[in-house]
């Protein structure tokens, strides 16, 4: 059953002024319960705009969401929190959120507006620490005197510790370096591993989505372009690339042995299968 | 949305009235209040609103601004009538009932007051409308330099306030942001006693504390980088130039103000 469900879903900023802009426009889309799907599009084609609208956060101009197969109604204002525990949603540079004295009382903040009791808050502030790599001494530590990856971590773990359906990061990795990157990305991994729940992943990064998803959504300029499995999307290379978009590196590289006439005839785009595949042919070629 | 607030309401435009100097603004909008001042009879005042009128037709701002500005001090003004109305009692009787007495010399101070409170409201709003803050500030800064005669430290103040208008909406953005992240976590700032929402307010207040102090540590570097020193031997890149269109708008504006000043002494009405 679809975990995430929009039927017509617009959206439309400054109604009635003159800086309206149609941020999101007739958005139908399912998406599946346990996928890992990258979001990808260009700055301002509407995908932060369209999953703030996931956990009723942002009250859609047309159309309606369903999360979990149940409406989200706006008509009724005290059933919107539960959406927020439903899909927790982590904002760009999320450790500009942190405000309590101790990482631990910032990671517990969100489980304690589930109103879910001490011994359970406990659990999954432990439970989330451990899978974001957060030793136990660093939880009495204050949140503003970590590094940036760490608090960039530290933040996250507060959305996961709702242990939410669908967890959606918004680019998780901005600003920060190769290494830090790659530490976030594997924790998303692990997380997606261990607890097989949905999680979606923006990034502008065609690597690290190619790496990681299972399905990728591509949004332009407020449409939905596409949303299919990762190797169909970056077949269609020469689309992506007129809407400003582009395929991972390696993906290119194989595109170009082609035209010159290398018998490739599969799809590329990790390097890891890259290496694998130019071995084969190199042993065929023996 | 806190984002829908519009803040120093600043309506572009490329009118003749936006591209007055600003100086020349301020000292045109000073001279309108003389003006509405030196008006005691209605004829005077409608020489005022005539003139506030034509000012407005000719920066082109729509008219539903204009009702965007009287808004917010429309309690003022019906507090103004109704003391006017009850607390006068110059003229014939009008209504006698209870403890309250109207009487024509207080309905006709009322009214006065009333016209003479929105025409400053509408007039005024012209000059924020028009010009943009930083434009302001700027004109602000020129008409104060004179005072640097007596230490005052009048660039400084103004690049302050140049600074704070900046950075409004930046921290309404941020401010924006943050909540939404905070809801995000499940924090609720819509329902619960004052208290309880007064305490809701702590992880937005914080962050965003945090996150002023880091942008005013990065700009002071930023300007540091590009030698900023204070006034001393700055120029701008945008000079301020007086032309044949400021002097014809002083006059246009010096006139009625001679006309109230003869209507006022003329007393026919």
């Amino acid at each position: 059953m679809a975990i995430i469900e929009t039927q017509n879903l617009t959206y439309v900023y400054g109604e009635g002024t003159p800086f309206e802009k149609v941020a999101v426009d007739d958005v139908s889309i399912k998406i599946d319960e346990g996928e890992l799907v990258g979001v990808i599009g260009h700055t301002g084609s509407g995908k932060s705009t369209l999953i703030q609208h996931f956990n009723a956060l942002l009250k859609p101009t047309s159309g309606s969401v369903f999360v979990d197969g149940e409406k989200i109604n706006w008509e009724d204002k005290k059933t919107l929190r539960a959406f927020r525990f439903k899909v927790g949603l982590v904002f760009q540079y999320p450790e500009y959120q942190l405000f309590e004295d101790t990482v631990y009382k910032d990671i517990s903040f969100g489980p304690k507006n589930m109103g879910l009791d001490e011994k359970e808050v406990d659990r999954r502030v432990r439970d989330t620490a451990r899978l974001v790599g957060i030793d136990d001494n660093m939880l009495e530590k204050s949140p503003f005197d970590l590094s940036g990856g760490q608090k960039r971590r530290v933040a996250i773990a507060g959305v996961m510790a709702m242990e939410p359906k669908v967890l959606i990061l918004d680019e998780p990795t901005a600003g920060l370096d190769p290494k830090g990157r790659e530490t976030i990305l594997s924790m998303i991994r692990e997380y997606h591993k261990e607890k097989k729940n949905t999680v979606m992943l923006v990034s502008h990064s065609m690597e690290d989505v190619a790496k990681n998803a299972t399905k990728i959504l591509v949004m332009n300029k407020g449409k939905l372009f596409c949303y299919d499995d990762t190797r169909t999307v970056f077949s269609r290379a020469e689309e992506l690339k007129a809407m400003g978009l582009s395929v991972p590196q390696i993906t290119d590289v194989f595109n170009q042995l082609k035209k010159r006439g290398i018998d490739i005839n599969e799809d590329v785009y990790t390097v890891d299968y890259g290496v694998k595949l130019v071995k084969r042919l190199m042993e065929m070629k023996k | 949305m806190i984002k829908d607030i519009t803040i120093g309401q600043y309506f572009p435009g490329n009118s003749i009235v936006h591209r007055l100097d600003s100086r020349i603004k301020l000292l045109l909008t000073v001279m309108f209040i003389v003006m509405l001042f030196m008006a005691n009879t209605f004829l005077g005042l409608l020489v005022g609103v005539l003139f506030i009128g034509f000012a407005y037709m000719m920066s082109k701002i729509p008219l539903k601004m204009i009702l965007k500005s009287v808004k917010p001090i429309a309690p003022l003004i019906i507090l103004t009538a109704i003391l006017n109305l009850f607390f006068i009692t110059t003229g014939d009787v009008l209504v006698d009932w209870w403890i309250f007495k109207i009487t024509t010399g207080g309905v006709k101070t009322a009214v006065f007051m009333v016209v003479r409170i929105i025409a400053l409201i509408v007039g005024t709003s012209l000059l924020t409308y028009t010009t943009s803050p930083i434009e302001l500030t700027d004109a602000i800064e020129r008409v104060l330099s004179p005072l640097k005669k007596i230490k005052l430290p009048v660039h400084e103040v103004a690049m302050m306030m140049t600074i704070a208008l900046r950075f409004i909406p930046t921290l309404i953005e941020e401010t924006d942001k943050i909540t939404m992240a905070q809801k995000a976590r499940g924090a609720d700032m819509e329902s619960g006693s004052i208290l309880k929402r007064a305490k809701a307010l702590v992880p937005v207040l914080i962050p965003l504390f945090v996150s002023a102090f880091r942008r005013a540590e990065e700009l002071a570097m930023a300007m540091e980088c590009r030698c900023y020193h204070g006034g001393d031997g700055r120029t701008r890149l945008k000079q301020l130039h007086m032309t044949m269109k400021d002097l014809n708008a002083v006059i246009v504006t010096a006139i009625p103000i001679v006309l109230i000043v003869i209507i006022d002494k003329v007393n026919i009405f």
